[in-house]
């Protein structure tokens, strides 16, 4: 069975390490602050100017002047902090944040990545993205693997415009993990009860298979 | 004592602003946007604004007040998705758009304000963002060159005031606020709660009075929330 929105925010979280600060896109990659073990502390950054972001607050106590980059309501965990937005790009781009987690429309076996326009149609703007896949060391991008067509989105090159250039690391996906190295998508690990032959079909950019394909463990 | 900077209300905050003029608008979606000084100009009438903000309110509130009268000719943002009538005027062609980068949009806020003509970012290298701009390599990655931003007008919304202008924000409404509030030829500052000189800790102020020229206490602020995402307790 491919994986839901959740069990690809289950699976990315088990890519925090314990000291991390993590920047969460909009849409999936939000979910994964609702699955981080307990053995390790993270910290969740919103490029609006938090750091030290907490879940949503209970009914009735939303506060409209806290939100995160989504425009959601949201709480702060203690140890929290608040700045402006050029100091929260400081922090980006000055690669004080570890790891970046967006969603994607495309993304190319290079590691370039496209989320913020399709010419003629929509035109949302790219917000921080842009900052974020330019500068953090490690990119995971949350999608599924294909389009609502059923194209893929892994692709050889990217048709739409681009977000960043060879920037993005892993993907997660409904139907798998993969890495991205030497120009090609490298398969590291299966959603469960998804074959290689599925993920074959699914993926138009270069896909190499080792021997053993592991089945991702999901609780 | 300290050089007072009030006005009485966001009619006179606003006396100057002109059509054709370039405004900065402080605000991250809805949160932290001067919504006095957007009424006020929406009943000014003024015209064919340039107007820099991150994002362009929705249909019926913040920027999209403006939009739905048609008084701005050119938005520089980083993200408009929650307007259908931006949408429709960018489409159309009708509304002049530039898509920045919000890092490179907050920097070159900052930047203006602070007296440096511009700089270099990795951010936007090898997409749209960067045609027609200079390229340089530092440390074995590529960069592009982006200008500063300055303004006619900054309008900025903080949580609390005083007469000399010094600025406190409260939680996530800060965002572009501080930057922006920097880089306006004159900065007019809407707080909810305008205090005497002296009541405020100067070792707390966000915004020192120096970058704002006007400031007056709001009035009947709405503070729509635009995502309302609660838990249940239990």
């Amino acid at each position: 069975m491919a994986l839901d929105k959740v069990g690809i925010a289950k699976r990315i979280a088990q890519e925090l390490r314990d000291g991390w600060y993590v920047n969460l896109g909009i849409g999936i990659p939000t979910l994964v602050a609702n699955f981080v073990s307990e053995d390790i502390t993270v910290e969740f950054q919103s490029e609006n100017g938090i750091l030290g972001m907490g879940p949503f607050p209970f009914d009735g106590e939303e506060d409209a002047d806290l939100i995160n980059a989504g425009k959601q309501t949201v709480t702060l965990q203690p140890g929290a902090s608040i700045f402006d937005s050029a100091t929260s790009f400081a922090m980006i781009r000055g690669q004080h944040v570890q790891l970046t987690v967006l969603g994607a429309m495309e993304v190319s076996q290079n590691g370039d990545i496209a989320n913020w326009k399709i010419p003629g149609r929509m035109v949302k703007g790219m917000g921080g993205a842009m900052d974020l896949v330019a500068s953090a060391e490690n990119i995971i991008v949350a999608m599924m693997h294909t389009n609502k067509k059923g194209e893929s989105k892994l692709l050889a090159d990217c048709s739409l415009p681009l977000t960043g250039v060879a920037c993005v690391t892993r993907i997660i996906t409904n139907l798998a993990a993969l890495e991205i190295k030497d120009r090609a998508f490298h398969l590291l690990e299966r959603a469960p009860g998804v074959s290689v032959e599925e993920i074959k079909a699914a993926t138009e950019g270069k896909l190499i298979i080792p021997d053993n394909v592991p089945e991702m463990k999901i609780d | 004592m300290a050089i007072n900077k009030v006005v009485a209300n966001a009619q006179e905050a606003t006396k100057g602003v002109e059509n054709g003029m370039t405004l900065m608008l402080g605000g991250f979606g809805l949160c932290g946007i001067p919504e006095n000084c957007i009424s006020e100009m929406v009943k000014m009438n003024v015209n064919d604004l340039t107007c820099i903000s991150n994002n362009a309110g929705v249909d019926d509130f913040g920027l999209g007040l403006l939009l739905q009268k048609k008084q701005i000719k050119k938005m520089i943002s980083s993200y408009v998705g929650e307007n259908d009538e931006f949408e429709r005027q960018m489409l159309s062609g009708e509304l002049e758009v530039d898509l920045i980068p919000q890092g490179s949009l907050a920097e070159r806020c900052r930047a203006g304000g602070a007296g440096i003509p511009a700089f270099f970012t990795p951010a936007g290298y090898g997409t749209e963002v960067a045609e027609g701009k200079e390229v340089r390599e530092f440390n074995g990655k590529p960069h592009i060159l982006e200008h500063a931003l300055t303004a006619d007008f900054a309008i900025v919304k903080a949580w609390k005031g005083d007469t000399a202008g010094n600025l406190i924000f409260k939680a996530a409404a800060r965002n572009f606020n501080p930057m922006m509030a920097m880089a306006g030829k004159i900065t007019i500052a809407e707080v909810e709660e305008l205090v005497p000189e002296g009541t405020l800790d100067p070792n707390t102020i966000h915004t020192p009075g120096i970058f704002v020229q006007r400031i007056f206490q709001g009035v009947d602020y709405e503070k729509r929330i635009e995502q309302r995402t609660v838990r249940q307790k239990g």
